[in-house]
């Protein structure tokens, strides 16, 4: 084995990073991938919430980079899909006690025990953004279709890429394609159109979003969210597969479009 | 802007965020731009005749490539 590592990163914040990990490395784990979750928000612990997990942890991030247990204790283990592992944030140490070497070394590690490492990046391009872009292979920037998300957006695809990151793939998340179709939303067209980079998936706003966080099982646990298929889509092309675009409007417009901007016929 | 010319909400986002892109990409402030136009007039006009209003310079964007476009018209020159 020797795991890909992918950051889900964003700039602005509350767009949707840890939903997004949450739900891609629980649908990773559903279509039986080893895979672990690294939460990289110090201080601003969500990840085990929104995984459910919360109750079990006992080490964190910051434990294992100092040593004081060993990698495998820190990594709690789903009930559910026993292939999906969480390694929690530190919730009361300073952003400073993990650095981007840290992280690399931690992921390094990881490589040879799992298939994915999806890793939660905070908000903004500070030292927690640095740490968690370091060990990626991937990157995946989270947008909504607003100006001040898409704008940022961009700053991180422009930093990226001057750090040699590669070109990252991109989530439109809570995209509402009746004020698309009113012409009142940027459309998935228009995002990728400005921030010239390539799409990974569209993820419409869906209320069954806040009912899973609610109850600690993220929406790709439920079969018939949009938002769970949409999630799940993004997760199968993690992997490889080619998964045609969803009609998320039953007008076809934006779909077509998609298909057209992503070179599918 | 009037009542009855109001565009719809998201054609105006994407044309600001264009302009605001382009901006942020080239760290270069429209202020700059202007200042940068008037430096290049003064440049060439000392080896051609140019009329100054008519040059246009701008920023453009193809994905996410930026290129900075000059259209410099020449005045006709009346040999004596
Ligand atoms: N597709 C969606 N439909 C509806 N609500 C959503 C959707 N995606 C995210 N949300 C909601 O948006 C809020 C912010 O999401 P989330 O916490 O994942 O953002 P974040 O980018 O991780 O935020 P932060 O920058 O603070 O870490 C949450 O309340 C979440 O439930
Ligand atoms: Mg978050």
């Amino acid at each position: 084995m020797t795991a890909q590592v992918i950051t889900v990163t964003s700039g602005k914040g509350g767009v949707g990073k840890t939903t997004a990990v949450a739900n891609l490395a629980t649908a990773i784990a559903m279509d039986g991938k080893k895979v672990v979750c690294i939460d990289g928000d110090i201080g601003l612990r969500n990840l085990d919430v929104i995984l459910g997990l919360e109750n079990r942890i006992v080490y964190d991030i910051v434990d294992v980079i100092e040593g004081r247990c060993k990698l495998k204790q820190a990594m709690i283990r789903d009930k559910h899909y026993p292939d999906l592992y969480l390694i929690p944030a530190a919730q009361t140490r300073d952003k400073n006690a993990v650095s981007p070497s840290d992280m690399i070394r931690l992921c390094n590690d990881l490589r040879g025990e799992v298939d994915f490492v999806v890793i939660d990046s905070p908000a903004g391009i500070e030292r927690g953004f640095r740490n968690a872009i370091a060990a990626a292979d991937r990157v995946l920037v989270v947008t909504n279709p607003e100006v001040s998300a898409v704008r940022d957006a961009d700053r991180v695809v422009g930093i990226l890429e001057a750090e040699e990151k590669g070109s990252p793939s991109l989530i439109l998340n809570r995209l509402n394609p009746i004020l698309v179709r009113n012409n009142d939303m940027l459309s998935a067209e228009d995002v990728l159109d400005l921030l010239g980079i390539h799409l990974i998936g569209v993820v419409p706003e869906d209320e069954n979003v806040i009912i899973g966080s609610n109850r600690g099982a993220p929406v790709v646990t439920d079969v018939k969210s949009r938002a769970g298929q949409a999630f799940r889509n993004i997760a199968k092309r993690i992997q490889g597969q080619d998964v045609p675009f969803m009609e998320l409007e039953q007008q076809g417009g934006l779909w077509g479009a998609i298909q057209r901007l992503t070179g599918r016929k | 802007m009037g009542f009855f010319s109001r565009k719809r909400s998201a054609t105006s986002a994407k044309e600001r965020l264009q302009l605001v892109l382009v901006h942020d990409r080239t760290d270069l402030t429209p202020a700059q731009l202007e200042s940068l136009k008037n430096d290049l007039i003064k440049a060439i006009s000392n080896y051609i005749d140019i009329d100054p209003d008519a040059v246009r310079i701008e920023l453009e964007r193809e994905g996410r490539e930026q290129r900075l476009v000059a259209d410099i018209p020449l005045r006709a020159v009346t040999r004596q």
